[in-house]
């Protein structure tokens, strides 16, 4: 048997086990409706929780993104600073970012399709639980209840099909959400700690480091090279000083050791 | 004859369709059993397709069941090896 057939059958089996369950026909319409109230409220309970880790992945893909942001501000930096060496690392380290972006995309058109899939089903058996409910109203009073089993039995195993239909797609969507949020877990984790930079750096973004070093170096050099413009700056006059003072020798016969000891003396 | 596809309800097929479809389900059951997913989905997509442009909807208050159940259109041979393996529609608590 083919398996669209089966399919088919399993839905039936499900529907006749259940009909063979009721003794009142009459209570089974009522049972059976509360039944799809409460899918009702599972169904729309499940489209918000797809929305919401809907909405989660979305603010970690802006999280990703300011990540990617720095990464390429810190490689222009490096760059600026002679050091390709660094650059590389931060290009590397927004590969890694840009692909954990790219996964995180696909995940969230999978969870957009789910809560389309699910806001339509939700909105199909909504409109066939109106139709039973007015169909039950009708077979109770027009039908005696002799009469009305045929008809009770029809209307339950077509709603019940749709009801294991709706079942089937809010499992689907419990499945894709849970797994999505394992895997958000561990991001946000990654991102409120910091350590994503970590992960994929290679160091508490060692890169930052370095360059946050080369930037006080640079001020450090700076400071340097102001102070030993004054000292050069003052050093003349003082070997003119030191010439004033009568010596014969001058400063150019000295070797090149001694001259300090000849500023040092004077 | 009625034909449901999961999580887009039922349609009513022609007997022109009806033949088609039949046709289009053997393939999807070979499919299946060869476990080759290529051909599931290609097989799986012509009979969705089929089933859409072809089938009337269902109104929602006739209240009937199917003649075939196809499978989500997105499915899986996985999936569906399950639903047939324990014969039991996960996620449905009315089911007995």
């Amino acid at each position: 048997m083919s398996v669209m057939k089966r399919v088919s059958l399993i839905f039936r089996a499900k529907a006749d086990k259940a009909l063979d369950r009721m003794e009142d026909p009459r209570e089974t319409l009522d049972y059976s409706y509360k039944q799809q109230v409460e899918m009702l409220t599972r169904v729309r309970r499940g489209v918000a929780d797809v929305a919401t880790s809907r909405k989660r992945v979305e603010l970690q893909m802006t999280s990703l993104q300011k990540e990617i942001a720095k990464r390429t501000t810190q490689a222009k930096t490096a760059l600026e600073q002679g050091r390709e060496d660094l650059a590389r690392a931060a290009l590397q380290a927004r590969g890694q970012l840009e692909q954990q972006y790219d996964d995180l995309q696909a995940q969230y058109t999978q969870l957009q399709d789910q809560e389309e899939k699910l806001t339509v089903a939700s909105q199909r058996l909504d409109a066939k639980v109106q139709a039973f409910r007015t169909r039950k109203e009708t077979i109770k009073a027009t039908y005696t209840a002799a009469e009305a089993q045929t008809r009770i039995n029809e209307a339950f195993s077509g709603i019940s099909e749709d009801m294991g239909d709706v079942g089937l797609a809010i499992q689907r969507a419990e499945d894709k959400t849970a797994q999505m949020q394992a895997r958000a877990g561990a991001i946000d984790e990654l991102l409120a700690s910091g350590a994503l930079e970590d992960h994929v750096g290679g160091g508490a973004d060692y890169i930052q480091a370095e360059l946050d070093k080369l930037g006080a170096t640079a001020g450090v050099d700076d400071q340097l090279a102001a102070m030993k413009r004054e000292i050069a700056n003052n050093a003349p006059r003082q070997i003119e000083a030191n010439g004033d003072g009568g010596e014969s020798t001058s400063a150019d016969d000295v070797p090149a050791a001694q001259q300090p000891q000849a500023g040092d003396g004077a | 004859m009625i034909v449901r596809i999961l999580g887009e309800g039922q349609f009513r097929l022609d007997d022109a369709s009806s033949a088609k479809l039949t046709v289009l389900d053997k393939d999807v059951d070979a499919a299946v059993h060869a476990g080759d997913e290529a051909v599931f989905k290609m097989a799986l997509g012509a009979a969705v397709k089929l089933v859409r442009e072809d089938g009337v909807p269902v109104p929602d208050d006739e209240f009937v069941t199917a003649d075939y159940i196809l499978p989500f259109s997105d499915a899986t041979i996985d999936e569906v090896r399950k639903l047939l393996t324990d014969g039991t529609i996960h996620g449905d608590p009315t089911a007995p």
